[in-house]
């Protein structure tokens, strides 16, 4: 730094005053900022009051200055959720009315049921069937084409309004596979047995030398009255088409003699009262598009 | 609030900021600046009015940014949000245009065409209409003020907020319907936004252009620092000739000084140069900062030299390597446009605008989007054949609704079907609406036997049925 100077430093190439710091010898010149700006700038600090006093600002130990406009954001929230159930309840309105097959009818409407659907169907239903109805052994899978109680709207509604096997609600859906170890009623070479015939109707390969005709002997002594004679399931009872490509458990024959012996019955809850109309016809809709779905 | 002392013995911290006081000149430059004012200001008040007929779906106005259905329409150009990246190549070429124009002739842009300028000169015009020119009001303000300076004052300050209120208010009308938008506004029934918006442009208007003036160039504007780091010794700026100007005097000296045998300028330290400047500098110091190169000191001086009876041109558009030269008394080198940087500039500016017309030339105006369904994989179905589903995104961007045929295309054996679509020659068709898009779900399903590994690409086409213009997206088909 300089010595302490009187009177301002002329730079003489300039003609301008320097701010009297120096560097090796060089000095910077002394460019006043014009005074609007300082002004600008104390404006700001002014409007910096102003807000402290409109909105909230400064922390108290236990709570803040609300400022008085009383503005809160959480209060905004509130307000934009509320504004947002309105203009639904609007929306559901059409909902409400239709019935699936109608909604299913109107291209505005069905957009709108499936849009609905697919979140009520992320917060309820992915637990089991999976994200995107994907399944999961035991769980089915609600993209196929293969459905255990019926894959039209009413019946998807239907399963969805009582559930199956679901033992709160007496209209709920009910048909078990009965447990033919546990109840004697076969021994594991008659399951194995009816394992290899079923497998052979399949189209699965079948062990070599296997007797299919004691199989199918067997097949139609305990399994026909649910399954058809066939093997082709029936909905209403919840039996499964034994012939077709797919298995809700596996296809192997250790688990299909593990059915055999120790019977299925899987359980969906009844969702009637859980939740309400307008979203339980949403999640009909929603998973009749998955792509399954039946007319 | 009284002003902290800023003064030390270094100097001052803060100064005011000295009052402009530009005169008015009649010229050359002056006739340009005048004429470019109003084109630009025609335009930019004018442009809102003008209509471009797209068909019955769509408005017709012709350069329009609707921010409520998200498109902007400048005459046949319609863009989509998702075609913002055009608003990138503008600003590029926008950009190096600034920097052509720099390297070629200074900054044509500060003196003619900023809207800072151009306002404050219409500012400019206002006041002297009013208030007089120059040396009347620098007398003016510094008399006490009469009655008569009061009517002034406030039919001067009247005038510019209502032109700033026009500038706002022409503004707002290139976000909505403008015929719709002044009767809304006349009838005080329009959206609160148009209001305040118009507010906030006359404030900015009237105290850009009325009060700050020079001071935007001087201290807020990025662009003078900018362009004071690209310009060079090549580069035509308005330049004092000093090799003719100087040592300057008065007209009677220069007799006395060839008597004694030294040399005298041309410039005759008139200060005219200085007293038409809008920002107030003093072009004989060289080319600087405060400079925004208008070009009326030119007019001024041309005007003291013909008086005088010498050549015009003192001050002129030179470069710094041609004065430089005959400074010591050497032949200027020619003039060179062609630099490396003005090749380059130019190369730049044709590479990004041929791109972008490209773009714009080829755009399409039915495009596909696919998104694969990814919970779950694939499907497998009764009869053991995979199925796979897929999210399309249809864009029509034309002003009618278009039935549109999606079909497959590289997977032998695939069946598509489309949710809620009609089938016409196999194919299914959707109806997709006049300027929107369209989602709709895609299932493609094979027999396992036809699939070859457990991921194939797959193409989708869509047709415009009546158009038969086509778009395509490629994705994938997984199976076990
Ligand atoms: S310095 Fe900036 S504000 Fe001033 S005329 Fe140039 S570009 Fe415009
Ligand atoms: S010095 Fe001359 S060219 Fe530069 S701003 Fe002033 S009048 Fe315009």
């Amino acid at each position: 730094m300089s010595e302490a100077k009187h009177g301002p430093d002329l730079d003489t190439p300039t003609g301008q005053t320097t701010t009297g710091h120096s560097w090796d010898g060089i000095k910077e010149l002394n460019t006043p900022l014009p005074r609007w700006w300082l002004w600008t700038f104390y404006l700001t600090i002014l409007w910096a009051v102003g807000y402290w006093i409109a909105y909230p600002a400064w922390p108290l130990i236990a709570s803040h200055t609300t400022g008085v406009l009383g503005y809160s954001s959480r209060a905004e929230l509130a307000q934009a959720m509320t504004a947002l159930e309105a203009r639904r309840d609007v929306q559901s309105a059409g909902l409400r009315q239709a019935t699936v097959d109608q909604i299913a009818a109107d291209p505005a409407l069905t957009r709108m049921a499936i849009a609905r659907g697919r979140a009520a169907f992320g917060d309820n239903c992915v637990g089991c069937h999976g994200q995107g109805g994907a399944g999961g052994i035991g769980y089915p899978n609600l993209t196929d084409d293969e459905w255990i109680w019926g894959g039209t709207l009413a019946d998807i509604e239907l399963t969805l309004l009582h559930g199956a096997r679901w033992s709160q609600d007496n209209r709920t859906r009910t048909g078990d596979m009965l447990a033919f170890g546990k109840l004697g009623l076969m021994q594991r070479a008659q399951a194995e047995s009816v394992v290899e015939y079923v497998r052979s109707i399949a189209g699965l390969d079948v062990e070599r030398g296997a007797d299919l005709a004691r199989g199918r002997q067997l097949f139609v002594e305990h399994c026909v009255s649910c399954h058809g004679s066939e093997g082709k399931g029936n909905r209403t009872l919840g039996a499964p088409d034994l012939t077709d490509a797919i298995w809700l458990y596996g296809s192997s024959r250790t688990v299909l003699v593990e059915t055999v012996l120790n019977g299925r019955a899987g359980i969906m809850p009844a969702w009637a009262g859980r939740l309400d109309p307008v979203t339980i016809k949403a999640l009909t809709v929603y998973v009749h598009s998955l792509g399954g779905g039946q007319r | 609030m009284s002003m902290p002392a800023e003064t030390d013995d270094d100097g001052p911290l803060y100064a005011p900021a000295p009052k402009v006081y530009p005169q008015s000149i009649a010229g050359r430059f002056r006739r340009i600046k005048t004429s470019l004012l109003i084109v630009c200001l025609g335009i930019y008040y004018i442009l809102p009015f003008i209509r471009w007929n797209r068909g019955p779906n769509l408005p017709d106005q012709a350069v329009l940014i609707d921010f409520e259905r998200k498109r902007l329409y400048f005459f046949f150009i319609e863009l989509w949000p998702q075609e913002v990246y055009y608003l990138t190549g503008l600003l590029i070429l926008a950009a190096l245009t600034l920097f052509l124009m720099n390297a070629v002739a200074g900054r044509l842009w500060c003196g003619y065409l900023c809207p800072q300028t151009v306002w404050t000169d219409l500012f400019l015009k206002v006041e002297r209409a009013i208030e007089g020119d120059r040396r009347e009001r620098i007398k003016r303000d510094g008399l006490a003020w009469t009655l008569d300076t009061w009517a002034r004052k406030i039919t001067k300050h009247f005038l510019w907020l209502m032109i700033a209120w026009w500038t706002g208010g022409a503004w707002v009308l290139y976000f909505n319907d403008a015929p719709t938008l002044v009767r809304a506004l006349t009838y005080f029934q329009a959206p609160v936004a148009a209001y305040a918006w118009i507010g906030i442009l006359t404030f900015t208007t009237y105290s850009l252009a009325g009060h700050l003036r020079e001071q935007v160039c001087l201290y807020m504007c990025p662009w003078p620092r900018i362009q004071a780091a690209l310009t060079d010794a090549d580069a035509l700026n308005v330049a004092y000739r000093y090799d003719r100007g100087e040592p300057r005097m008065a007209v009677k000296r220069v007799a006395l000084e060839h008597a004694a045998g030294r040399p005298a300028g041309d410039c005759i330290d008139c200060n005219q140069c200085v007293a038409v400047c809008p920002t107030g500098v003093d072009i004989r110091d060289g080319a600087q900062l405060g400079c925004i190169q208008c070009g009326l000191c030119i007019d001024a001086c041309d005007q003291v030299m013909t008086k005088v009876g010498r050549a015009t041109g003192l001050i002129g558009y030179d470069t710094e390597a041609a004065i430089a030269a005959r400074a010591c008394q050497a032949i200027p080198p020619k003039r060179r446009i062609v630099r490396v940087r003005t090749v380059l500039y130019a190369a730049i500016i044709a590479l990004v605008g041929s791109a972008m017309l490209y773009q714009l030339a080829t755009r399409q105006v039915l495009s596909v989007n696919v998104v694969h369904e990814r919970t779950p994989l694939y499907t497998t179905l009764r009869d053991g054949s995979i199925r796979n589903a897929y999210t399309l995104r249809l864009a029509n961007k034309q002003p009618e609704e278009r039935f549109v045929a999606i079909s497959l295309q590289d997977l032998s054996g695939a069946d598509l079907t489309v949710a809620g679509a009609a089938t016409t020659h196999g194919d299914p068709v959707v109806l997709v609406p006049a300027d929107s898009t369209l989602e709709v779900r895609a299932f493609v399903s094979v027999h396992r036997r036809d699939l070859s590994a457990a991921s194939q690409p797959i193409t989708f086409i869509v047709t415009d049925v009546t158009a038969k213009t086509t778009a395509r997206v490629r994705d994938n088909f997984f199976g076990p």
